[in-house]
């Protein structure tokens, strides 16, 4: 039953009058337009406007089926692989349309990484994940590769917990380890943006917390969208937040702004854990 | 409440000694064949059995040699024309499962691994020997393979559907192309089950028969030739087992048995090389 994605249900939601640019203190590096998604004839977004800004964390907050997921992966074209999915509108990254017909989908993910919720390293060994993005990217050189491999997992912060047993199954890693590792695989192909749909939700407060940490590192050289479900990591990790709600872009504003002083009683009353 | 109690107990214990009974009567047969073709054959199984050519009639001694390497032969025949087949044929019934093109594959293969053996054999006679008027290895190893296909087919569908969604999306969100995560991930994930499921194909078209008696046929000689008659331990047991000479029918247990012992050291081979893969994938 997925009573919140029911297109006969009727909740009065505001629609969110298109952002000004002067609300957005930084250049914006994805533009999003109007943007709406189908599932074959069911409706999951409804006139998703909003600018991200290049080099900070945005986070995506909602309760479950709000969408959120959805339009992340809209923004990497992941949903492209599920059949009758449909999308009108625009999502502009530096200046191009990725539903545009002659995007190169396999170009746009190689610029937008992802992390997806349940960490899914390849069954192969912890060097040979990292390689594999540079490996279809058609590097060969041995000495470029294993310096590249370094570079990611340094930045993923898993380099000196693994770099003795770098050719030992990925599999073999803890659940946080494996996260970063999946990190580490998305770093290594060099991107400007990364994607991250609940990237925390299956580990333990300890593996949370260096995901998290990492999270606030990366945003120097990355553009960071993450989804997710635990309204205190929204508020530790993000720079601004954007609340979903039945498909519906409610509020997007400076992340202590949506927790302080809301501007919409249904994101105050989210956010203070009134629903959810 | 206690007369309930001791009721439902009477019952679960009346249907464990079913089941216990259930499976030993299932056992009887195979105990009794690993018996018997140990008992008989074991015995008439020496070193000779192996090296040397069948001698002629009244002679005593000899081997199955050419029997050996004859199937040996007629299996990589099979393996090297069914697992390609079959195996880009699982692969394109996992990757699009629903379309009706997969649905008339699959049914395709569950009938075809339904049709009698001795069809398949007639099928290849047809297609194979006739045109060339010639028996042949060739056409022996096309009729096993044919048995083959839809073994191969089935099990590398059904492991590749087991293969988390999580390792295809991952792939792609790399950017690899279809093909690539296909190929370059999702394969090789499945790739233990799928060898497995290799062997005991192989190992079930090894103690076929009857698809070779007008393919193959037989060889009394010592031949490699691709485009001759081959012998194969089935049949030589067969014509074997058949003759009125003592001397054969002990070669024909000998012969049983190292079938019988092939197929348990393919079924073991396969078992190893899946623990050794799965142990590689997570330790």
């Amino acid at each position: 039953m997925n009573l919140v994605l029911d297109p006969e249900l009727k909740v009065s939601v505001p629609r969110m009058a298109p952002i000004q640019m002067n609300d957005v203190q930084t250049d914006s590096k994805i533009s999003v337009r109007d943007f709406d998604f189908f599932y074959g004839p069911l409706k999951v977004l409804h006139g998703i406007s909003l600018e991200i800004p290049a080099r900070k964390v945005t986070a995506l907050i909602g309760p479950s089926g709000c969408g959120k997921s959805t339009f992340i992966r809209s923004i990497n074209r992941m949903n492209d692989i599920i059949p009758e999915a449909r999308a009108t509108g625009a999502i502009v990254i530096d200046g191009r349309d990725v539903y545009a017909g002659d995007t190169d989908v396999v170009e746009l993910r190689r610029k937008v990484g992802m992390v997806f919720q349940k960490s899914n390293p390849f069954p192969k060994s912890i060097y040979d994940n990292v390689a594999y993005g540079l490996r279809i990217g058609g590097m060969r050189n041995k000495r470029q590769l294993d310096e590249l491999i370094e570079r990611s997992l340094t930045r993923a912060a898993l380099w000196h917990e693994v770099k003795d047993r770098l050719h030992a199954s990925a599999l073999a890693l803890s659940g946080g380890q494996q996260q970063r590792l999946c990190i580490a695989r998305a770093l290594a192909v060099d991107p400007e943006i990364v994607l991250m749909d609940e990237p925390a939700s299956a580990l333990d407060p300890i593996a949370t917390s260096k995901i998290e940490e990492l999270i606030y590192e990366l945003k120097d050289n990355y553009t960071i969208v993450i989804v997710t479900h635990n309204m205190q990591q929204a508020a530790r990790v993000s720079d601004r937040t954007a609340f979903f709600m039945l498909g519906r872009l409610v509020e997007y504003a400076e992340t202590n702004e949506i927790f302080t002083k809301p501007k919409e009683k249904m994101t105050e009353d989210y956010v203070t854990g009134r629903f959810g | 409440m206690t007369a309930n109690l001791r009721r439902r107990k009477l019952f679960s214990r009346l249907f464990e000694v079913l089941c216990a009974l259930a499976v030993v009567i299932a056992l009887i047969p195979l105990t009794m064949i690993l018996f018997y073709v140990v008992k008989e054959g074991a015995g008439a199984l020496n070193w000779d059995f192996f090296t040397k050519m069948p001698k002629p009639v009244g002679e005593s001694g000899g081997g199955m040699a050419n029997a050996i390497v004859g199937t040996l032969i007629l299996i990589s025949i099979a393996a090297l024309f069914a697992v390609p087949v079959g195996g880009i044929c699982g692969v394109h019934l996992a990757e699009y499962p629903s379309t009706k093109f997969s649905s008339v594959v699959r049914f395709a293969a569950d009938v075809l691994n339904g049709v009698p053996s001795i069809v398949v054999g007639i099928f290849a006679y047809g297609l194979v020997v006739l045109p060339v008027k010639r028996f042949s290895a060739l056409a022996g190893g096309v009729a096993l393979g044919f048995l083959m296909i839809p073994i191969v087919v089935r099990t590398t569908e059904e492991l590749l559907r087991l293969v988390p969604g999580g390792l295809r999306e991952g792939a792609l969100a790399l950017g690899a192309t279809r093909g690539r995560a296909v190929f370059g991930v999702i394969v090789p994930a499945a790739l233990p089950g799928i060898l497995t499921g290799i062997l005991v194909a192989l190992a079930r078209v090894a103690g076929e028969t009857a698809p070779l008696l007008f393919t193959a046929l037989n060889n009394r000689f010592w031949s490699t030739n691709l485009t001759q008659p081959i012998a194969s331990l089935t049949v030589q047991v067969y014509t074997y087992a058949q003759s009125p000479y003592d001397d054969w029918h002990r070669q024909a247990w000998a012969g049983a048995f190292l079938l019988v012992m092939m197929i348990l050291a393919l079924s073991i081979a396969a078992r190893v090389a899946v623990r050794r893969l799965e142990r590689m994938n997570r330790p």
